[in-house]
């Protein structure tokens, strides 16, 4: 595929709001985990939970987009100049030339879980104020992003489970690549909610501390929401070195199990290599793997044997899921925004957490920091339904 | 701009008063007239007995529109990447999740859970074919059809030799209905090849148009196009029933709308 330019990025979790504050938390090795107080919710977990957003407003004329994820995108929007660029690409290109592409699991949900509390006694009607398309439904956060901006091109919701948002990189691609557009939004934006946290606990795949991926006594996940977005567009073949690029993408199907990963990775390795086939990259001049590494038993062992089989066991690697948990539908985009930042900035996030090396575990986990140029860093994300996508970030394409 | 082109090889079809796509283009082409009926959805035969017992309204029309394109194409169903879109994922699963979690005990099944994926459909699928290609999972509200069709295409654009289109809704249980009223079961798939193909029903291109959306003249099957996002299709689907070549323009977002220009 032709590379295309991650012009902007931004990404906001319980890192912090914006790049500097998750490079800063990156940097200094902190985690954003803490126990679960979230709404009502009683269960024996930590999350990592975004600050302040019930006092978050919406723009008036997108009131009746008002949820708990679309408050998380409006941050996530207006920070680090990302407006500006998105303004200035639907100047450049013209407002039909500016794609959308979002990836998220489950939108705002957490407003019909609240409604359905308060059902009307007689009928069982959901309360009048109740806005299914602006709220409920997973297109709302497009909706939303497009009409932010006033946007007048394709936009869509990509909802693979967890690797949501990786796939959104893919899709744009695809859609520049076949000139329907000029430039795209592409991102995940997944907030905290009930049916999350109930699912994964009904699943016993929740942790009851703060997850630790790849770790021997690693025992399960700990979810977090965020907003990370980019925008993609065609690049200079010359441009400055610290400019991040799209180099490769790579999808593929499990066909396995809706829940669980293929034991080998067998998905997971042909979603790599198809990332890599797309660049024209070998694996030795890959520098550096963000994981998937949710910390559930069986997803890192089958990652694990995944990487093995294509990279060996020299590649570092590492999971940034114990600093930020697993943000579901927007973990592909916050994870590629923490690639761009470590591809910036020559740094390899050590894996948070880890304490034990597991035997079963063959690849290069790295759990401290580690600095060093680099130029090609990939990241995994794989969801429910046996849905993976890996992406190739590079620099100086 | 480019357009984007395909050939459609094959349609798969079920949604009120249709049985499968041969009863469709019986009706759309008008040798027999339109009798609504409530959407009949038959378990899944590809599933094994327990996820056929539990596949939702959502799972059971992907499933079945898929198949029956992938079979009229003769397409090898296990190399086939695939595009489902649907603008609200299993709603009686949701209704079942919500009200689990207004109640005093909040354990949902775990079931339950999985299936609330907007991709489970997509999962089911690839796991009941060994169809181990990239697949992807698509909501863009009301514009989903048109969403999934330029996906599709987009995909072919890039190399894909052909892609099934799978574009599916159905209805929500109450109260989620009042809100959200889409009146039954309705679902369509598209198999799709590349625009220098020989193909089977039609040739088709598709750029965005600012133009008026085609109706259906039968008030029924125009409130079908109204009411349910797949429906959206049936202009597209009605020209290729009656074997008519020209442009027809589709519902897309708001007042995006898509161009389809069609060669039979």
């Amino acid at each position: 595929m032709t590379p295309l330019r991650l012009t902007h990025f931004t990404a906001t979790s319980c890192l912090g709001r914006g790049l500097t504050a998750t490079l800063q938390a990156l940097l200094q090795a902190r985690s954003g985990l803490s126990r679960c107080h979230f709404e009502t919710v009683e269960l024996p977990t930590y999350i990592g939970e975004v600050a302040g957003l019930d006092a978050i407003q919406l723009p008036p004329k997108l009131q009746r987009f008002d949820c708990r994820n679309n408050r998380l995108a409006q941050i996530a929007l207006m920070q680090d100049g990302f407006d500006a660029a998105v303004r200035s690409a639907a100047e450049r290109f013209g407002p039909s030339r500016v794609g959308v592409y979002l990836g998220t699991t489950t939108s705002g949900i957490l407003t019909t879980e609240l409604a359905y509390r308060h059902l009307d006694e007689n009928s069982g009607a959901l309360p009048e104020d109740f806005d299914y398309a602006g709220t409920h439904n997973s297109f709302s956060v497009a909706d939303f992003t497009s009409r932010q901006f006033e946007l007048a091109g394709p936009a869509v919701a990509v909802c693979t489970a967890c690797s949501s948002s990786a796939k959104v990189f893919a899709a744009a691609q695809r859609m520049i690549a076949a000139d329907q557009i000029d430039a795209a939004i592409v991102g995940g934006v997944d907030s905290l909610c009930l049916t999350t946290l109930y699912g994964f606990h009904s699943l016993q795949l929740t942790s009851t501390e703060p997850c630790r991926p790849f770790d021997l006594q690693r025992d399960g996940l700990s979810i977090g929401e965020a907003a990370a977005f980019a925008l993609l567009e065609r690049g200079p073949a010359q441009d400055n070195a610290a400019a991040v690029w799209l180099l490769g993408t790579g999808e593929s199907s499990d066909a396995y199990h809706m829940s669980s990963p293929h034991p080998d990775g067998a998905g997971a390795l042909s979603a790599m290599r198809a990332a890599l086939n797309a660049a024209a990259v070998a694996p030795e001049d890959v520098d550096y793997i963000n994981l998937h590494g949710t910390g559930t038993p069986s997803n890192d062992s089958a990652e694990s044997r995944a990487v093995t089989t294509l990279f060996g066991r020299a590649t570092p690697c590492s999971s940034t899921k114990g600093a930020t948990g697993h943000t579901l539908g927007a973990a592909g985009a916050l994870e590629a925004v923490i690639c761009a930042l470590a591809l910036q900035s020559g740094l390899m996030p050590g894996g948070l957490n880890w304490r034990e090396r597991d035997p079963q575990l063959e690849v290069n986990y790295l759990s401290a920091n580690r600095r060093g140029p680099l130029r090609r860093v990939l990241t995994n994300s794989f969801g429910f339904g046996g849905a993976n996508c890996a992406l190739l970030l590079g620099r100086a394409a | 701009m480019n357009t984007l082109a395909g050939c459609i090889q094959a349609i798969g079809l079920v949604g009120p008063g249709f049985t499968d796509w041969s009863a469709a283009r019986a009706v759309l082409s008008g040798e027999v007239p339109y009798v609504p009926a409530r959407t009949v959805l038959a378990p899944p035969a590809v599933l094994p007995p327990a996820e056929r017992r539990r596949a939702g309204r959502v799972i059971k029309i992907a499933l079945a529109v898929g198949a029956e394109a992938a079979a009229q194409g003769a397409a090898d169903v296990r190399t086939l990447p695939t595009v489902f879109t649907s603008s609200g994922g299993d709603g009686d699963n949701c209704h079942e999740i919500c009200v689990t979690l207004a109640s005093g005990d909040r354990q949902i099944s775990p079931t339950r859970f999985h299936n609330s994926v907007h991709n489970a459909a997509a999962g089911y699928w690839s796991i009941a074919y060994g169809c181990t290609e990239g697949s992807t999972s698509l909501c863009a509200g009301d514009a989903s059809f048109g969403a999934g069709l330029l996906e599709a295409l987009a995909q072919l654009a890039c190399g894909a030799a052909a892609v099934l289109l799978l574009a599916y809704d159905a209805d929500y249980p109450p109260p989620l209905h009042a809100k959200r009223p889409i009146p039954d079961a309705f679902g369509t798939a598209l198999l799709l090849t590349r625009a220098e193909e020989t193909a089977a029903l039609a040739r088709l291109q598709i750029r965005l148009s600012d133009a008026a959306a085609a109706t259906m003249q039968n008030p029924e099957l125009e409130s079908l196009r109204a009411l349910i996002p797949a429906a959206r299709s049936l202009p597209l689907l009605q020209r290729v029933a009656q074997r008519r070549g020209g442009t027809v323009v589709l519902d897309y977002l708001g007042d995006v709308r898509l161009a389809v220009e069609l060669q039979p």
